[in-house]
């Protein structure tokens, strides 16, 4: 059971000439599915490196179960839009990889590696190179890799933004189905109102420059979710429409419009 | 048989037999043909001489090999790995790199002699630094992605090593070692035409001043087929060691 909180957090580029983010406050309860929306160039992806120590951050506090978090912790996943496998490695050892650098036994790797393979429906391709397969194939993997260390918290970064429509879907009704069974607290970015509706059970709302929280939306459809009966729901429409009006005044006020929802 | 082999084997026979024509209508001293070059190998082999002599050519190029390979990884990686190191050395590493080596020949004969040592550091010379290079390469050109990867999922120091900047850098190592070959044997031939005592070079000189041409081909030859084998050789070590990197089976 762990809790997150982050509180007033900021972080700058350039000297301080470019604020990132400023003011964050979070709580973020056990279990709970966190969905970042955000134009693009909101921070939100500095945010989650920040949660997983992989950036400094120049102000604020992380705390995770209580303890304060200062350096990346061995039971927090992250999720790369990048995929981030190693093209040397078969997909079984980049499953594998988080619990090899964890010693864990062989025998218990092997077992959590292949349970993760059936789950994400990969099996007959353990032995496959990543090239040797497609985005949504090499996504599988990466989300298994963070699966299988058992972490308490999930980071997922535009983990679907590299993938085609249809496979962005797919992955999405996936992600789902796995965390009806693999319960996990998840923070999750992504630029797309959609997605963020199927998969948060709150939406946070971040504006641009400086990168803040504008707003915090729960999302009042029930679970289990699929993207059929998310869509047909009626409160859907009125959430979407909601976001991309709060999405489409930010991109208003800069006259840009780089980002796509 | 495909139709590339039947087009090659072809190639070859119609290329020899213009060549033996041609050849053989040439005054001997100036070229040669086939036939007689085989002759050639035929006497020098069996009389034992072609097979001293590249006994110590192959023995200064292992040597060498070795050594520049060693020292090639070790110096490449520590400049790869730290900033002071490379902007210590660097300025150095590349004008050596830059110069042609045959430049500093007469002065290693200088001062290490004719013997096996002198060649193996003219050897060693010609092939230390498109392997220290690439190393070095390979090194720094690690994926800032999968770097983020492991430092997110707390790999140590030497999980670092061997899950990702080694098996990153293998292929440059192993193309560095590829380029490094074929230098290596220039530097072998220009090593023994200096010191002219022994060795494949040393035949070349000996009989071009001779003017047995047919004699002459054959070090040549025997260098030639040398360079290639040891090229596929390489090829097929990077094939095996890097087997990710054959993009042919892509889907």
């Amino acid at each position: 059971m762990t809790k997150i909180v982050i509180r007033n957090l900021a972080k700058t580029y350039g000297g301080g000439r470019v604020v990132a983010l400023e003011d964050i406050n979070l709580e973020v309860e056990p279990y709970e599915s966190i969905c970042i929306l955000g134009p693009s160039g909101c921070g939100k992806t500095t945010l989650l490196r920040i949660l997983d120590c992989l950036i400094p951050r120049d102000r604020g506090e992380i705390f995770m179960s209580g303890e304060r978090v200062g350096r990346p912790r061995p039971d927090v996943a992250m999720v790369f839009q990048h995929f981030g496998l190693f093209p040397w490695k078969r997909l079984d050892e980049n499953i594998a990889y988080g619990l090899q650098l964890r010693g864990s036994p062989k025998e218990e790797t092997a077992t959590t590696v292949s349970r993760y393979i059936q789950l994400m429906g990969l099996k007959g391709f353990e032995k496959s190179y990543p090239h040797q397969l497609s985005g949504g194939m090499q996504q599988r993997a990466g989300l298994a890799r963070a699966l299988a260390i058992n972490p308490s918290l999930l980071l997922l970064d535009e983990p679907f933004g590299a993938l085609d429509a249809q496979t962005r879907e797919m992955m999405q009704e996936e992600l789902l189905r796995v965390l009806e069974t693999e319960k996990k607290t998840m923070i999750f970015v992504t630029h797309s109102i959609d997605e963020a509706i199927l998969l948060g059970d709150r939406i946070v709302m971040m504006s641009r420059r400086p990168g803040r929280i504008r707003e915090i939306i729960p999302v009042d459809i029930p679970r289990p979710r699929k993207i059929i009966s998310v869509r047909a729901h009626p409160r859907y429409i009125d959430l979407r429409a909601r976001l991309w009006e709060m999405l489409k005044q930010d991109l208003d006020r800069d006259g840009t419009r780089e980002g796509d929802a | 048989m495909n139709r590339k082999t039947i087009v090659r084997l072809v190639s070859l026979v119609v290329v020899l037999l213009l060549w033996e024509y041609y050849g053989r209508r040439v005054n001997p001293i100036l070229f040669t043909y086939p036939l007689a070059i085989a002759r050639a190998f035929v006497s020098l082999v069996s009389s034992g001489e072609l097979q001293s002599y590249m006994k110590e050519s192959l023995l200064v190029l292992t040597y060498a090999s070795v050594l520049a390979i060693i020292v090639g990884v070790v110096l490449g990686v520590i400049m790869g790995r730290s900033s002071m190191v490379e902007w210590a050395t660097d300025i150095y590493v590349n004008a050596l790199y830059s110069t042609p080596m045959v430049a500093v020949v007469p002065l290693i004969v200088l001062w290490f002699g004719f013997r096996v040592p002198a060649k193996v550091i003219i050897v060693f010379l010609f092939m230390v630094f498109p392997v220290l290079l690439n190393t070095y390469e390979g090194v720094k050109n690690v994926d800032r992605n999968l770097q983020e990867v492991a430092r997110s999922f707390c790999s140590n120091e030497r999980q670092l090593w061997r899950h990702l900047i080694i098996p990153s850098s293998i292929p440059f190592i192993v193309a560095g070692v590829r380029l490094a070959i074929g230098r290596g044997l220039v530097g072998m031939i220009v090593a023994e035409f200096y010191t002219s005592v022994t060795g494949l070079g040393y035949m070349i000189v000996r009989y071009a001043n001779a003017l047995e041409t047919d004699k002459l081909f054959v070090p040549i030859v025997v260098v030639m087929i040398l360079g290639v084998g040891l090229m596929s050789l390489a090829k097929w070590v990077e094939g095996r060691i890097a087997p990710w990197r054959n993009s042919e089976d892509r889907e």
